[in-house]
């Protein structure tokens, strides 16, 4: 099966994109690193697009810190979040993640933005930046606005973007000595989407918990949060499972993936030092 | 259509060291340019959707899938395929070390192994049993069952690092 495509376009600058996609009138479509897109296009799910390539606003590559906050461009590729030491040094939950994700020769194209814009419900990034408290940037012909991750995804594959914004970069609290960032997750091999995975972050006695593989989309865990900020491990393990709510498909069922969920908590738990 | 959008993509890239220009429909994908276009059969397809990693190319040193990346993508791009690395004798090593072991029947997935193995061994470090099998694993062979084709590897790596070769495979 081959991609049907409308039409190509090179975007050089971000109001060149935003630009283009005007044009398009209603059928132009982003492409990033093309490890989700052109999938979905080989296997015929949409057809026509007019294809908007932003993989050259060099603008969108790379991390800065700003005072004390980690931005991330959009465009920064799987591979490079694996290997930048500012990432590693404060967002190394997100170096952590990133070697997860598929496989080499994906993590090569595959970018930040397109992951989270893609909102997979058993992508890593979606619910990292949700236990990171990160902020999204879009851009679009009104302007520049900021959402938190709490507030971008609001169903499978659904997000708070509109069609004619562009996810621009990723806004990440830096960690601070004595935070803690632990992802785990259970797939069948490796480089597979997660059956099951949580992403934590613990700073000043408080927890965050992003799941995935769990729900038609990533979950702040906020039952089990509470929890654990209490001190009541088994408190959170009851109350994780009624934070998610897990599909049952052909890789897992709802139970299993549930049972799983629970194993990788109290794993976690146990790695930052909880008595079980 | 709109002036700033096109159906056709004029391309300038190098292929295994050769210039190449070409006009191709904006949704070629880069495994049909290398095949059907450059008739470089070498690179095989066959999910076409990232999983199988048989279109496994190296593009500016790095692999890529080449079901999944444009070639409209690729304008300046360094493109190598199996056929310019054997030619170029860079591979010349894995590609006896595959041989010697039987680390392929069909061979349908062994240029793209290549590929993958060749990032690999390159690290200068000796990758352990494990890190080679994760390294490969968006590698999928059929034939094999891939023990022989971590031996090669292994091999490989172990030889281009100075240490000495395994020369039988240890019981395990
Ligand atoms: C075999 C295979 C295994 C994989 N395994 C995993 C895995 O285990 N975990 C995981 O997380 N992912 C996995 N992926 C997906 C991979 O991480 C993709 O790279 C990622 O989901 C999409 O990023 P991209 O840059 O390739 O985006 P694209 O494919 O180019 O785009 C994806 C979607 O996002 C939109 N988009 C892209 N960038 C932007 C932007 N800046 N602003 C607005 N919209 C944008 C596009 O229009 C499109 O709808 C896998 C992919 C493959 C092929
Ligand atoms: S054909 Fe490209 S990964 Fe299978
Ligand atoms: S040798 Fe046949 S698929 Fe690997």
């Amino acid at each position: 099966m081959k991609a049907s495509i409308g039409g190509y376009a090179r975007a050089e600058s971000v109001p060149h994109a935003l630009s283009l996609l005007g044009e398009a009138d209603g059928v132009g479509r982003i492409l990033a690193g093309g490890q989700s897109l052109i999938a979905a296009l080989n296997l015929g799910v949409s057809a026509g697009d007019m294809l908007v390539d932003i993989t050259g606003i060099e603008t969108l590559r790379g991390a800065t810190l700003d005072g004390d906050r980690l931005v991330i461009g959009a465009l920064t590729r799987h591979g490079d979040i694996a290997r930048d030491p500012l990432i590693a040094e404060h967002a190394p939950l997100l170096a952590a993640a990133a070697p997860l994700i598929a496989h080499d020769a994906i993590r090569n194209r595959g970018t930040i933005g397109g992951s989270l814009a893609h909102a997979d419900p058993a992508a890593e990034y979606p619910a990292c930046v949700l236990a990171l408290d990160a902020t999204l940037v879009l851009e679009g012909p009104a302007g520049r606005r900021e959402v938190a991750a709490e507030d971008f995804f609001l169903g499978l594959f659904e997000t708070a973007r509109a069609d004619e914004e562009i996810l621009t970069a990723i806004l990440i609290p830096c960690a601070r000595p004595g935070d803690r960032h632990v992802i785990r997750e259970a797939a069948r091999r490796a480089g597979d989407y997660a059956l099951a995975g949580l992403a934590v972050v613990r700073r000043e006695g408080r927890h965050r918990i992003g799941a995935f593989g769990l729900d038609d989309r990533p979950v702040l865990c906020a039952g089990a949060m509470a929890k654990w900020d209490a001190g009541d491990v088994d408190g959170m393990i009851a109350a994780l499972a009624k934070d998610i709510d897990p599909p049952s498909d052909t890789q897992a069922s709802a139970s299993y993936r549930r049972h799983l969920a629970g194993v990788l908590l109290r794993r976690i738990a146990a790695e930052l030092g909880e008595a079980q | 259509m709109s002036e700033h959008f096109r159906s056709r993509i004029d391309l300038e890239f190098t292929v295994n060291g050769e210039a190449v220009e070409l006009t191709v429909p904006a949704g070629r994908h880069l495994i049909d340019v290398l095949r059907l276009d450059l008739e470089l059969t070498g690179s095989h397809a066959g999910c076409e959707h990232g999983v199988c990693g048989a279109c496994t190319v190296l593009v500016d040193g790095q692999t890529v899938r080449g079901c999944l990346t444009l070639a409209a993508q690729l304008d300046g791009a360094e493109i190598w395929t199996v056929e310019g690395l054997t030619e170029s004798g860079a591979i010349a090593d894995l590609q006896a070390a595959f041989v010697e072991r039987n680390a392929l029947q069909c061979g349908y997935c062994t240029p793209g192994m290549l590929a993958s193995a060749k990032t690999l061994v390159e690290s200068g470090s000796v990758p352990s049993r494990e890190a080679i099998r994760e390294h490969m694993s968006g590698n999928y062979c059929r034939c094999t069952g891939y023990e022989a084709i971590v031996d090669a590897i292994e091999t490989v790596a172990r030889t281009r690092a100075g240490v000495e070769a395994r020369v039988e495979a240890k019981v395990r």
